[in-house]
């Protein structure tokens, strides 16, 4: 079964079977493996990507139900070669350990930055509640999207 | 000559091309045996070569955990890889340099004193000799064997190590796929296993007409009560997986009860008993005797990603890809296991989530491994589901943990006896048995686990910190050894310290409380170690001890030195105690000698802080109807952003002591910490974790 969507940007045509799960779809078929696979259950927010902009976990989501819509991926947050504030301020704050998480944890954070653009410590918090980190990075986390926060409203 | 011992990794890989190799780019090879499993050993360990070579860390290039082309350093495990891969790279490192400073100075007919090295190139006084480490490299014969003689740099001389360099692997994780669930070889197969529910239950039956339905051409591997089923796509071996579980029937086999974390029943298993003493009775009369039992349930790594591993078989060789902690311990257990020799194996690592000891990622390679045998010449990719992680790996043991002492009219030990029950905490493959999951679903399983636990060289498995730091005139260890095979346990997170210190540290307060004196000044003047009282003293500077206080709030505190012998760590928690606990601000002073990374090392503390806190707050992995009953993220809840406090980490200022290994440091201070903040915030004490909700209010109705 085919089906239309914008994916970073660019339109994008998938034949795909009706209960294919979006992150299988881009995965294995677009060979886009930055969105990571946790639980399949949404329950830990590992594979979140944004649809129409808002956070949305891909191991269950069915690839028919976005047709016709936006996706974006941590692929998609570069722009020309160019590391979103977000990457550069969880770079910045050496926010990660093993790492997994992150690509879920960077994608709610866009989300969270895109409406609201100067959230508080505990508001970052709520906003990343569906997101499990194992290795204990949480506040270095926090630092950083508030941090991003910053440097996208072009304040130091 | 030098009398000290070189650390093992160079003692067991001596020959310096064992771990440094120049290559044409002016770059230079590190080849370590120890893994990145989120700690940022890869970074450390760069640095350190790097500070000895004077290199600019941007030339070291570094080939980790490969049966080939590393060296053997067993596994990544204990806190040890800066104490014993670290002081291994620093030595031989120091050597390489000297050899090619004495080839120059030969050459140049001077003292090799007159040379030194700037990112490489050798200067001799002030001046460029032209010359540099690629170019001198084909005249110093690396191919010997390391003496370990070679001074190594003082703490003042250091560019490199001390300094918070950024994590090499980090820019990868936030832009790309680096994990080994993004390898995709053009020839995989997908393959999925059906898990056994309980240890040693046998396959009646399963629909594999269902099967065949469900999943497109996908291959069905058995063997005994092993089953995976393979197929050119996941999805194709996924939705076989679905219709084998759905229709398979088991029977048999060894079940855990409901309740086999608990401490009750943990007293009651069989055991094997050994006691161990440290320092004399003292013969004093005791005024009274305090005792009490503190327990800890089965706790899951719960990883944050499913194992995974690639197999391929071909040509009579095995290429196994895996995020095991050990390459060459999975290569010589999957020899034995496979009956193919060593030199036919190659085991290379390759990223994984985060990874806090013996989890399924030995298991996942041992299923790849098993099914590219059976399908050679093609890659056999095997991906865990969450479920299989939650209950297919080792679990954390459980502990009981009793504490008795004796006390003289002061309330000071005369007499201290510690008793645990814990089942065996030193379970990887190799090391008590062959212990991969597919072998023993196997037709011809190989013979169980002999009962044994790590030994005290090692740090012990149950008893590790079981002795505790004080000066107490004598200590009796008590280890009830459990064998319990129902539950399959190994390494986790620090063994047996979480528990140990947790009881101990509450023990502690238990007494400042009967002798009526502030559980930090009591604390201070039972230990003489001058650093173990200045991690003591520099929390409680922190924090504020003992706060404010205020309604239902409570600050606790924790310490341990690790394994008695490695980094020493004070916690203090505040807690606000209502329904639940909710933890306010934690502060930590951590003494783990010279720091080769402070940035680095603040992160493992703090990351072991969280998990500590999730450990003792929330985490207890349940069993019903003779299996696991939590596997999934609902039924194993770990701490969530907003409930995570903020942290402040102080490293204690130590650049010229030897560098003692601080990965696990906070996990049991952390877990006594909390206990005590609730304890005092609530006017009662829990002795068994985890303090959940229902706990609390058990203890409201107590009191």
């Amino acid at each position: 079964m085919g089906s239309a969507f914008t994916l970073n940007g660019r339109a994008v045509d998938v034949d795909a079977e009706e209960s294919a799960t979006l992150i299988d779809v881009l995965r294995h078929q677009l060979q886009l493996r930055a969105t990571r696979f946790g639980c399949g259950l949404e329950q830990c927010g590992a594979c979140t990507v944004l649809v129409d902009g808002e956070p949305v976990q891909s191991c269950t989501r069915l690839v028919a139900t976005v047709a016709g819509k936006s996706v974006t991926t941590l692929e998609g947050l570069r722009r020309d070669g160019v590391l979103h504030p977000l990457q550069e301020a969880f770079l910045a704050e050496q926010a990660g350990q093993c790492g997994y998480c992150l690509a879920g944890i960077l994608m709610a954070a866009k989300a969270l930055l895109d409406r609201n653009p100067n959230p508080t410590r505990a508001e970052i918090a709520t906003a990343l509640d569906g997101n499990l980190c194992r290795c204990g990075a949480h506040n270095r986390i926090i630092r950083a999207v508030a941090r991003a926060a910053a440097a996208m409203r072009g304040s130091p | 000559m030098s009398a000290k011992p070189l650390p093992r990794s160079l003692a067991e890989n001596p020959r310096l091309d064992n771990w440094i190799a120049f290559e044409p780019d002016r770059r230079v090879r590190l080849m370590v045996g120890k893994v990145e499993l989120g700690q940022g050993i890869v970074t450390a360990l760069t640095q350190i070569a790097a500070e000895e070579l004077d290199v600019r860390p941007e030339r070291l290039r570094v080939v980790s955990g490969d049966s080939e082309r590393a060296p053997n350093e067993w596994y990544t495990a204990g806190s040890l890889s800066i104490e014993v891969s670290g002081a291994s790279i620093r030595l031989a490192c120091a050597e390489i340099r000297r050899l090619f400073l004495e080839r120059i100075a030969a050459d140049l007919r001077c003292d090799p004193a007159e040379i030194s090295v700037v990112d490489g190139r050798f200067l001799r006084g002030q001046a460029d000799t032209g010359l540099d480490y690629w170019q001198v490299a084909p005249k110093v014969d690396l191919a010997r064997t390391a003496t370990g003689e070679a001074a190594v740099k003082h703490a003042s001389e250091m560019r490199v190590v001390g300094r918070s360099l950024a994590r090499l692997d980090l820019p990868e994780k936030v832009a790309g796929a680096p994990f080994i669930h993004d390898l995709a070889p053009a020839d995989a197969l997908h393959a999925r296993v059906l898990r056994r529910p309980n240890p040693g239950a046998q396959l009646v039956s399963f629909d594999e007409a269902a099967v065949r339905r469900a999943g497109k051409d996908v291959q069905i591997v058995r063997d005994g009560d092993f089953v995976a089923f393979v197929g050119v796509s996941e999805s194709a071996a996924k939705v076989a997986l679905a219709a084998a579980e759905r229709t398979a029937k088991w029977q048999g086999g060894v079940q855990p009860v409901a309740d086999a974390g608990s401490s009750q029943r943990l007293r009651a298993e069989p055991t094997i008993d050994q006691v161990t003493e440290f320092g004399a009775a003292t013969g004093k009369k005791a005024a009274r005797v305090h005792e009490a039992v503190y327990s800890k349930p089965f706790i899951a790594h719960a990883s944050l990603a499913p194992s995974c591993a690639v197999a391929r078989f071909a040509n009579d060789r095995l290429e196994v890809i895996t995020h095991a902690q050990g390459s060459y311990p999975l290569r010589t257990a999957l020899s034995q296991w496979l009956k193919l020799a060593p030199e036919k194996i190659a085991v290379r690592h390759h990223q994984g989530a985060g990874c806090y000891g013996h989890n399924g990622a030995d298991d996942a390679a041992a299923d790849a491994a098993l099914i590219a045998t059976r399908l050679p010449g093609r890659s056999i990719r095997v991906q865990w589901s969450r479920e299989d992680e939650l209950s297919a790996s080792p679990f954390g043991p459980a502990m009981a943990v009793k504490l008795r002492a004796e006390l003289d009219a002061e309330s000071r030990p005369v007499d201290w006896t510690i008793e645990i029950w814990s089942g065996i905490h030193g379970q990887r493959p190799g090391m008590n048995g062959l212990n991969l999951l597919p072998a023993d679903a196997l037709s011809d399983p190989p013979p169980p686990p002999k009962p044994h636990d790590i030994g005290e060289a090692g740090g012990g498995g149950a008893t590790r910190n079981a002795q505790a730091l004080y000066d107490l005139p004598r200590q009796r260890v008590v280890h009830h050894l459990i064998t319990n095979p129902a539950v399959r346990t190994s390494a986790l997170r620090s063994l047996g310290a979480f528990a140990n210190v947790f009881a101990i540290e509450s023990f502690m307060d238990e007494l400042a409380v009967l002798a009526d004196t502030d559980p930090m000044a009591y604390r201070l003047s039972l230990l003489s170690d001058p650093r173990a009282r200045r991690v003591i003293e520099t929390a409680a500077r922190m924090s504020g001890w003992p706060g404010k206080g205020g309604e239902a709030t409570a600050q606790g505190l924790g310490f341990a030195r690790y394994k008695n012998r490695s980094g020493y760590a004070a916690v203090v928690v505040e807690a606000r105690v209502e329904e639940a606990v909710r933890l306010s601000r934690i502060w930590c002073a951590v003494d783990g000698g010279l720091i080769i990374n402070p940035d680095g090392a603040a992160n493992q503390i703090e990351g072991g802080i969280i998990q500590a806190a999730s450990w003792a707050l929330k985490e207890e992995v349940r069993f019903a109807g003779g299996r696991v009953a939590s596997a999934t993220w609902d039924d194993y809840p770990i701490l969530r952003f907003s409930e995570v406090p903020e942290i402040e980490i102080k490293l204690i200022e130590a650049q010229s002591e030897a560098a003692l290994g601080l990965g696990e440091v906070a996990q049991g201070p952390t877990a006594a910490a909390i206990a005590n903040a609730v304890a005092r915030a609530l006017g009662a004490r829990i002795r068994d974790l985890p303090l959940t909700r229902e706990r609390i209010a058990q203890a409201l109705l107590a009191g």
